[in-house]
């Protein structure tokens, strides 16, 4: 199969749940073709958290210049879950930060695209390497903390996670110290897709009640669902509240989504955690991806 | 003794937190992340006098070490420090991907480290560390030999670009380089001159190995060469081939493990250059254990004495011909060096 990627990019603006479902339908695409491509990768957790990408990177809530990528006024955005790259690439790229065409060199040697992130080869629009679980998240409160305490500034940070990641005991010593310093100016984001490579999340080991436990550390935590767009739009705008408001509370957003979601016979199954789409499923997945 | 006095007495920690508050004059952009026991890694100086850049993580150093890697990702040179037991095993994964893949202005004290912390036992003595670290690309690694040149290194750490970790210790221990003895990170000392052999050291085995030193040329009228390395990465690769090459045997000394320390980095260079025959002077694959610092160096060998009897037994080997193939009758562990 000949895979092309056409070039189109899109603008960062408030806009309709339509426009929202066309674009990610757009990043869906590139994933399939990329992880195709890659012959390696994981290919259901960038499918399902490819909605709540879609309004974060083209909805008007972050502010960055793909044109200045190092611009000191961006708010920053940091894959905890590094293993979902497949998804922050391709929004990256049709956000303009660099030719969609690169989405061919997925995983390749000398590829800008490695399997897990990696700032060392200058990737533009990628904040940090990620893919131990568990770390992106501190990295994340590190970055708040400069612009909260030390610069001053208005810029906000986000992160993604997943809900099988903050198995990591890590992950809630950095919650533990976002509370504790009341840094309004970050949002983590928890992908609930209850997948992970052995099982389902509750089987393998229950991290729930998810919300309740960011509670505890105090967050100001937002249950959605991940596919809906006026949900994900409105929780977005919900942290931007809390940060106008300085409410001295992190922000947490439980997005339930489906692991493999657009894509029939990937959805909700957690075998497809770590696999690509060989040929015949690559063709599958497009034709129900128009 | 070679020009060198015993100046007092002093532990390198305090050194390592005078550095921090000099730096932080110095400039503004410098960071300190406290792990609660910082009256303990001397970070507390640099809290009093910039509590405004002082943020404290409580007993969560995977996180601190992370935390970290965000405020060097927005421009700071921020510092963690620890007990070398928590501070390079806890965050051990931290240290590789976050600070050392995302290869950033974190620098990390080791603080408590070696068998010199006493009383505490084995679980606080790290002897371990070095062997670590020293694999991490783009880590630098420093063992400084006294308070002096701990104040030194840590101000040379910050103002250099990238991952860093500064050893040091808790209990007081001699001091004997000024501010004008020369320190650069990279660059091995030669402190004593001599040509029979190589005493390679780091951290307060140096003080040890110029005693050793000492008694060679008092008993015996040998003259050994002493070389502090402080840097064990980048290891100084010339400085030590010449060693080798002029010394024709070496005797590596270190309050670490025997196994991939100083010792080890040592044996690479020598083995690769010109390889001569090596004793290594440190902990032979044992912990620790309760008990006051002299007590401990005595009992697990770090001493001038252990470095005396081993410089005697390179150089036997050296004049032996002990070089190169062996018989298996012959071959010895690197453990029964005494």
């Amino acid at each position: 199969m000949q895979i092309e990627f056409d070039d189109l990019v899109f603008e960062n603006k408030p806009r309709e749940p339509k426009e929202f479902a066309e674009i990610a339908l757009k990043i869906r695409t590139d994933i399939i073709k990329s992880l195709f491509l890659a012959k390696s990768g994981h290919s259901g957790g960038p499918l399902g958290i490819t909605d709540v990408m879609t309004v974060l990177y083209f909805g008007g809530f972050m502010r960055y210049n793909p044109k200045e990528p190092n611009w000191k006024g961006r708010d920053r955005f940091v894959l905890s879950a590094g293993h979902l790259c497949p998804v922050l690439y391709s929004v990256l790229a049709r956000a303009g930060y660099f030719p969609v065409e690169e989405l061919k060199t997925l995983r390749k040697y000398g590829s800008r695209l490695q399997g897990h992130p990696g700032i060392d080869m200058n990737l533009p629009g990628l904040e940090a390497s990620t893919g131990s679980l568990g770390q992106g998240i501190s990295i994340a409160v590190g970055m708040a903390l400069s612009d909260k305490y030390l610069d001053k500034n208005d810029r906000k940070v986000f992160t993604l996670t997943g809900d099988g990641e903050i198995q990591e005991g890590s992950v809630w010593e950095a919650a533990m110290s976002a509370g504790n310093f009341k840094l309004d100016n970050l949002c983590v984001i928890v992908d609930n897709n209850d997948c992970q490579i052995d099982g389902r999340v509750h089987e393998v080991m229950s991290v729930y009640p998810i919300d309740k436990k960011f509670e505890a550390f105090n967050f100001e935590v937002i249950n959605i669902d991940g596919h809906n767009y006026t949900e994900i739009v409105e929780a977005l705008n919900k942290f931007n509240q809390n940060f106008q408001n300085n409410i001295g509370k992190p922000t947490a957003i439980i997005a339930k989504t489906f692991m493999g979601k657009g894509v029939s016979f990937m959805e909700d199954k957690y075998e497809w955690h770590g696999i690509p789409p060989n040929e015949e499923q690559a063709i599958k997945a497009l034709q129900e991806l128009v | 003794m070679f020009g060198y006095e015993l100046l007092g007495k002093k532990p390198t920690r305090h050194g390592f937190g005078k550095g921090l508050v000099e730096l932080g004059e110095k400039y503004d952009n410098v960071v300190v992340l406290g792990g609660d026991i910082t009256g303990s890694v001397m970070t507390s100086f640099f809290k009093e006098r910039f509590p405004e850049r002082f943020f404290s993580i409580g007993v969560a150093e995977q996180n601190a070490t992370t935390i970290a890697v965000g405020l060097a990702l927005s421009g700071k040179i921020a510092f963690f420090s620890s007990y070398s037991a928590f501070a390079a095993f806890r965050n051990a994964d931290q240290l590789r991907i976050s600070v050392c893949y995302n290869n950033v202005n974190v620098k990390i004290g080791g603080g408590h480290s070696g068998i010199t912390v006493g009383p505490d036992g084995a679980t606080h003595q790290s002897l371990e560390e070095l062997s670590f670290l020293r694999t991490l690309p783009n880590m630098t690694l420093i063992v400084p030999c006294d308070y002096e040149e701990a104040r030194k290194a840590t101000i040379a750490i910050g103002e250099m670009f990238g991952p860093a970790y500064i050893r040091f210790g808790r209990s007081a221990v001699p001091m004997f380089t000024k501010e004008d003895t020369p320190f650069e990170i990279g660059k091995a000392q030669v402190l004593v001159d001599g040509n029979e052999v190589a005493i390679i050291a780091a951290g307060l085995l140096v003080w040890e190995a110029l005693i050793a030193a000492e008694e060679l040329r008092k008993r015996k009228g040998i003259k050994a060469r002493v070389i502090n390395s402080a840097t064990i990465k980048p290891i100084d690769i010339k400085t030590i081939t010449d060693a080798a090459i002029e010394c024709g045997c070496i005797v590596t000394a270190e309050e670490h493990q025997v196994h991939g320390g100083l010792g080890g980095a040592v044996a690479e260079v020598v083995t690769k250059n010109f390889p001569v025959p090596i004793e290594f002077v440190g902990v032979k694959d044992s912990f620790g254990g309760s008990g006051e610092p002299e007590e401990l160096m005595e009992k697990f060998g770090l001493t001038w004495k252990e470095i005396y009897a081993s410089a005697l037994k390179a150089i036997e080997r050296r004049d032996k011909g002990f070089i190169g193939y062996r018989k298996i009758s012959q071959v010895e562990s690197y453990f029964d060096n005494l």
